[in-house]
């Protein structure tokens, strides 16, 4: 049984209702994007959950690597000046 | 429960000091609630145990669809039709978003799947024994579900990203299941002496294999210790059972159904109910392979993994032909 | 015939052909060659006993006994049901229920785009729902078509072989008799004649993109739309009326 070849697996991304960007939602199989569309739609909307599907084969996804988690992202930590919250603006002038 | 008494291949829980850097490393993040994500680095145990409880719930999930769907082609009603076949269409669903979920530690569904098929992986004991009536899809609903659940919401805060995530799904969805059951029996309880008798017999039948779904009591178990201390377990067994034994005997007494224990009783002094002894015998045995239905369940599961070979093997061959034409176009 | 007893009749026809395809789609759940086709057969079938219920509600609506969707379909016998051959057809192995979906689908869908057109809006309301469902379940029939007739040598044969042994129960579908007569009178549906060359140029088409060879037009096997059924729908209302049958009015 092991010889033989399995259906690819798909990451499926779904656009929802309120005009957020498409968002992961799972994976499932197909033996290609007409029908791993068409399985995401019966898979992954069975409660109204979209308006567009997006599917992308698991295996041409490049992922940042996770050892590299401290470079990549610790690095944003110390740049407080980027939000709002550094700021003290003057109670009297109201929301800015 | 879905997953039952599942093994972690180790025979103590390590001390911190016992434990590599990497190890230490790790427990201290998922003390922390850190989700621990498919790539990162986990004991190889935690992996393992994982792909052993995950696909052991999805196998569950699967199989869980027989005897319900037993029933769809003589539901009672359009409705009841509808309903029953979009909550076993749901099992479906939940079976698959856990496959995904076990396939991001590194093994495929076609492996977990000739696992079940080939007897070495197992599924829950509940889906072992027959529906023989209407009234059983009620109880299933109603009792299996509502066991199911009183796991599958605290598992959504487990430490595995995908599997929490894939439980997140699993109870928004399976919100409907154990009210559907319920509905189904509120009226049978309501109905004609004939129907009320269904659903007793039912009640009857289901109550003791519900109570074993929880496992045995797992109290002095060194792998439920070690699947708490990874959070991919979060209460004991008993804990679970008790919780359901408290929740669901009122909800008999409301349906004017007699829970078939004559130890039960309200204990006040525990502010918990007491209830008899269960025949672990009977689940050890069913475990084994020997419940009213293992036989069945099995053969049927193979039977459509084998049928749906050659369909499997068309779209294959109809993607690289198509692949292939449009290369040559491209060319 | 008069106009309320064909629109009944109509309506009866409508109805149970969703009902009976939807119950035999329902018999693949958990049985399909895979988890994710389980979920989509599911999902036609769950349509088509949405569109049941509401084509025999309004069927017992124009009735006027006080028979609901659910009487019709859990209390009449089998000389009473007015589907299509072909929907009660056994599913066979997935190709043969794919060639019985790919038929119907392709009929349905142009049966219903000309029912949003229908003069009485009723009709029409329920038609311009199910046409939205139908698009999809031909788009999906379609494409199994394909993958199987195009797939391996072993799919091939199977389409081929299903193809062929469906297509003497298609003729039916084109068929036109007495209660057609006076549904197309009042301008409550279309000549099912009409759809027959339409419904040929998608069937072909499809046929020849997947390397199948349609049959030549030839001898129609008729009848379920007056009631006279093959033994499979015995064995499906015994299945679907069990429970209504031993227990007379209770209810569920």
């Amino acid at each position: 049984m092991t010889d033989k070849k399995e259906w690819p697996l798909w990451e499926v991304f779904i656009r929802s209702q309120h005009g957020l960007s498409h968002r992961h939602v799972g994976s499932l199989h197909a033996p290609d994007a007409e029908m791993a569309i068409m399985n995401a739609r019966d898979v992954y909307t069975r409660r109204n959950e979209g308006v567009s599907i997006w599917v992308v084969r698991a295996s041409d996804i490049s992922a940042s690597s996770p050892s590299e988690k401290g470079p990549l992202f610790d690095p944003a930590n110390s740049k407080v000046y980027r939000h709002p919250t550094f700021y003290d603006i003057p109670e009297e002038l109201g929301h800015m | 429960m879905y997953a039952q008494m599942v093994k972690t291949g180790v025979d103590h829980i390590q001390s911190k000091e016992e434990m590599s850097p990497e190890e230490r490393a790790f427990q201290e993040r998922v003390d922390a609630d850190i989700k621990i994500e498919p790539k990162e680095w986990m004991p190889e145990a935690y992996r393992k145990t994982l792909i052993r409880q995950i696909s052991q719930h999805a196998h569950s999930e699967i199989i869980g669809m027989q005897p319900e769907g037993n029933w769809i082609t003589r539901a009672p009603t359009l409705e009841r039709k509808a309903i029953l076949l979009a909550k076993v269409q749901d099992e479906a669903g939940h079976g698959l978003y856990l496959y995904c979920a076990a396939e991001t530690l590194g093994v495929s569904r076609d492996e977990l799947l000739e696992q079940l098929n080939n007897g070495k992986a197992k599924y829950s004991s509940i889906f072992n024994y027959p529906t023989l009536t209407w009234a059983d899809i009620g109880a299933i609903g109603w009792l299996v579900d509502g066991a199911a659940i009183m796991n599958q919401v605290p598992l959504q805060r487990c430490s595995y990203g995908p599997y929490s995530r894939a439980m997140i799904r699993i109870c928004k969805e399976e919100s409907f299941h154990q009210r559907q059951g319920y509905d189904a029996l509120t009226k049978l309880a309501q109905g004609t002496p004939e129907q009320k008798q269904m659903a007793q017999d039912a009640l009857n039948r289901w109550w003791w294999p519900s109570l074993m779904m929880f496992g045995p009591s797992d109290a002095e178990s060194v792998h439920s210790a070690q699947s708490m201390r990874w959070k991919i377990k979060i209460n004991s067994n008993d804990e679970l059972r008790q919780k359901f034994v408290d929740q669901t005997v009122p909800q008999a007494e409301y349906l004017g159904l007699t829970v078939p224990d004559p130890d039960l009783k309200w204990n006040a002094e525990r502010g918990h109910y007491d209830f008899g002894e269960i025949n672990w015998d009977e689940f050890y045995q069913v475990i084994a392979g020997n419940g009213p239905c293992n036989r069945q369940r099995l053969r049927t599961r193979v039977k459509a993994y084998e049928e749906g070979q050659w369909v499997r093997d068309a779209a294959d061959a109809y993607a690289a032909k198509k692949a292939a034409r449009a290369k040559a176009k491209a060319a | 015939m008069a106009g309320q007893d064909a629109l009944f009749e109509y309506l009866l026809r409508l109805g149970d052909n969703a009902l009976i395809l939807g119950h035999r789609l329902s018999e693949w759940c958990g049985h399909s060659p895979a988890l994710e086709e389980d979920l989509a057969l599911s999902n036609v079938a769950l349509d088509l006993i949405g569109q049941t219920q509401l084509w025999l509600n309004l069927a017992g609506e124009v009735e006027g006994k006080g028979r609901n969707a659910d009487k019709l379909a859990y209390l009449r016998d089998a000389r009473d049901f007015r589907n299509v051959l072909l929907v009660e057809q056994p599913n066979g192995d997935f190709a043969v229920t794919m060639a019985r979906q790919f038929y119907f689908d392709a009929w349905h869908y142009l049966l219903l785009r000309e029912l949003t057109g229908s003069t009485d809006s009723r009709i029409a309301e329920i038609a311009a729902k199910a046409l939205k469902e139908v698009t999809y379940h031909l788009e999906r029939s379609q494409e199994w078509v394909l993958r199987l007739g195009d797939g391996t040598e072993e799919s091939h044969r199977r389409m081929q072989e299903a193809i062929d042994d469906l297509w003497v129960y298609t003729g039916e579908l084109f068929d036109a008799d007495a209660v057609d007569a006076a549904i197309i009178r009042d301008g409550l549906g279309p000549d099912p004649a009409s759809l027959r060359d339409l419904w040929l140029g998608l069937v072909r088409a499809t046929a020849e993109e997947a390397t199948l060879s349609l049959p030549q037009p030839g001898w129609a096997q008729k009848g379920g739309k007056q009631g006279l059924h093959s033994e499979h729908l015995g064995y499906i209302l015994a299945d679907l009326q069990f429970l209504q049958r031993a227990y007379p009015n209770a209810t569920w």
